[in-house]
């Protein structure tokens, strides 16, 4: 395993503090991660050094800027494993990679078609497909999830038919921080040959992926949820897939010719980056990612499985409050009826405690948990156990404030996580 | 602007406003409503509904009901308690009070504001500003959606 405490120097916002004296303890990975140096510093030498517009210049700085921006293409490819670096594209976040699959898969859908989803999805992985409903007279089904809170595999697969065109599913939720089986879905699904599209945002930055042992069509992830500076978002799909679809924008660098009355496309993945991209912000998520492979995902991974069950068990001392998640990693989502989640979060960032309170952009997720809000604590590798100490200590606080303890337990739902790992392994 | 002085907790939750979080005036279904608004704040998925009876140009009675913090919980029931028997032109006035409390403004114009002064610690958690006022822009919405005809 590797050194936290070597690994947190790495990261300049660790060391500030929050009110006077207050360490920050950043407990809110699942919405933003924090930045290393490295990252930042990469950030600065692009616009210090060689920053131009890529792709058009043929002097000096156009040409290091863009043999810079095309490298990431690999890095991304070799992180994901890829076939090839054609079929890494570059949009602004997860969000503009699922519009933009809804709106060009969206193209060559007919009445009566079916998209599927499930009732864990975050907004950015409904709303698109809302849109394209609103354009396209096709239906949206949801596949639900059961009590563990986990997907219900068999109704999944019963919910496939002939009409199912498009299977949009996360491969890891936001709240439950369950890790969906993506190769049962693709696997149990083939009969029918849906497109399959995993919205990895959540995962990605967390554990190694293999996109081809995953057998979807499409990943989506975000650079900001992994070290990687905002304003950056992948999109991988298979290359004879991304041939097929129509462009997503119009503009510079999408085109290879244009006349005064049509255009031709350019090729894969250029089709899809029209306009001036992201540069700077994708060369240092170039840099994230090399920083995150030295340390390598299976042992973030781990790392995460650990924190996440010694907060467990710290967290089950508290036995009046409701814990959504069974088989979650690195995400721990709760409630509790008396003391509302916005009250959590304004005490706990007391003390220096960052925690997300709300419906997490999963509003449909609430409504089956029955819920209007809750708090989510979401670690990162740079967390430490003594973090989460402080965390319960707040937690505490906050309860005590509210006299949580005095109210009505409540049954705790959630199964041994002791037991959960034996099946990881 | 790194770090600012801690504002201290029991600014915010003050004994008053627990005492109507943990139990909530204004509860009680009315028989006849004259002006009904529903106020959600999107981002944290807060709720809040307001019903007001009018007799004789005055508020007679008050319901409101909602899900969300102690702090939108408390400002809805502290609502319900204030403006019974006020006329309208005195209900907006407290409203009017309020917000400009959370933005740090001098407000002489009204001073029978009873438990709502509790909610002056609110303004230096700016994040919770919108949870002390959910409640009254959504009184204020009621009057603005429902045309005094609707009066019987
Ligand atoms: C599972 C999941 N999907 C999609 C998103 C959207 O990511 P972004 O806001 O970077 O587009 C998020 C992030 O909040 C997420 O957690």
């Amino acid at each position: 395993m590797f050194d936290v405490e070597k690994i947190r120097k790495d990261f300049p916002i660790l060391e500030r503090k929050i009110w006077d004296d207050k360490p920050l303890v950043y407990l809110d990975n699942a919405a933003t991660t924090q930045k290393p140096k490295a990252v930042i510093e990469s950030l600065v030498n692009y616009y210090e050094n060689y920053n131009a517009n890529i792709h058009r210049g043929v002097h000096k700085l156009a040409e290091e800027a863009t043999s810079v921006y095309e490298l990431v293409r690999d890095k991304v490819k070799n992180l994901v494993s890829c076939k090839d670096n054609s079929e890494v594209i570059f949009t602004r976040n997860t969000t503009e990679s699922i519009n933009l699959l809804a709106h060009s898969l969206g193209e060559s859908l007919n009445e009566g078609d079916e998209i599927l989803l499930t009732e864990m999805e975050h907004h950015s992985n409904i709303i698109p497909w809302y849109l394209l409903r609103n354009r396209k007279k096709i239906n949206i089904r949801f596949v639900p999830i059961t009590d563990q809170y986990e997907l219900d595999y068999e109704k999944l697969e019963k919910l496939v038919t002939k009409k199912t065109k498009i299977i949009s599913v996360t491969h890891k939720s936001n709240v439950l921080g369950v890790i969906n089986d993506i190769g049962r879905i693709s696997t149990g699904t083939s009969g029918c040959r849906p497109l399959l599209i995993v919205d990895a945002a959540q995962s990605v930055p967390h554990m190694k992926i293999n996109f081809a042992d995953l057998g979807c069509d499409f990943l989506v992830f975000s650079s900001h949820k992994m070290c990687g500076p905002t304003g950056v978002g992948v999109l991988v799909g298979k290359k004879e897939s991304l041939e097929k679809i129509p462009p997503f924008l119009g503009g510079g660098e999408m085109v290879r010719k244009v006349t005064f009355d049509n255009f031709t496309s350019n090729d894969v993945p250029w089709k899809f980056e029209a306009g001036t991209p992201n540069i700077a912000d994708v060369i240092a998520f170039g840099t994230a990612i090399e920083y995150l492979e030295k340390i390598g995902l299976e042992n973030i991974h781990k790392y995460e499985i650990e924190l996440t069950k010694y907060a467990l068990e710290k967290l089950s001392g508290f036995n009046f409050l409701k814990i959504y998640n069974s088989r979650g990693v690195g995400i721990i989502t709760f409630s509790n009826p008396v003391v509302h989640p916005h009250d959590i979060a304004t005490i706990v960032d007391q003390e220096g405690v960052a925690v997300r309170a709300g419906h997490h952009c999963a509003q449909p997720l609430m409504s089956r948990l029955g819920v209007l809000a809750t708090t989510r604590a979401s670690f990162y590798f740079y967390n430490t156990k003594k973090e989460i100490d402080i965390f319960i200590d707040a937690l505490q606080k906050a309860f005590d404030y509210f006299e949580v303890g005095a109210c009505k337990e409540l049954k705790q739902e959630r199964v041994d996580l002791v037991s959960v790992q034996k099946k990881d392994k | 602007m790194q770090t600012k002085t801690m504002p201290q907790l029991n600014e915010l939750y003050r004994e008053i406003i627990l005492e109507h979080y943990r139990k909530p005036c204004g509860r009680e279904p009315l028989d006849k409503v004259d002006y009904h608004a529903e106020g959600t704040n999107p981002l944290c998925g807060d709720e809040v509904k307001i019903g007001l009876q009018i007799k004789n140009n005055k508020i007679e009675k008050v319901y409101t009901e909602g899900h969300g913090c102690s702090i939108s919980i408390a400002s809805g029931s502290i609502l319900a308690d204030i403006l019974r028997g006020k006329t309208l032109e005195e209900a907006k006035k407290i409203s009017e009070y309020l917000k400009c409390t959370m933005q740090w403004k001098n407000n002489n114009f009204c001073d029978d504001v009873g438990d709502l002064r509790a909610l002056e610690g609110v303004k230096k958690f700016p994040v919770r500003i919108k949870c002390a006022l959910l409640p009254w822009t959504t009184f204020e919405e009621a009057l603005m959606g429902h045309d005094r005809i609707e009066i019987s």
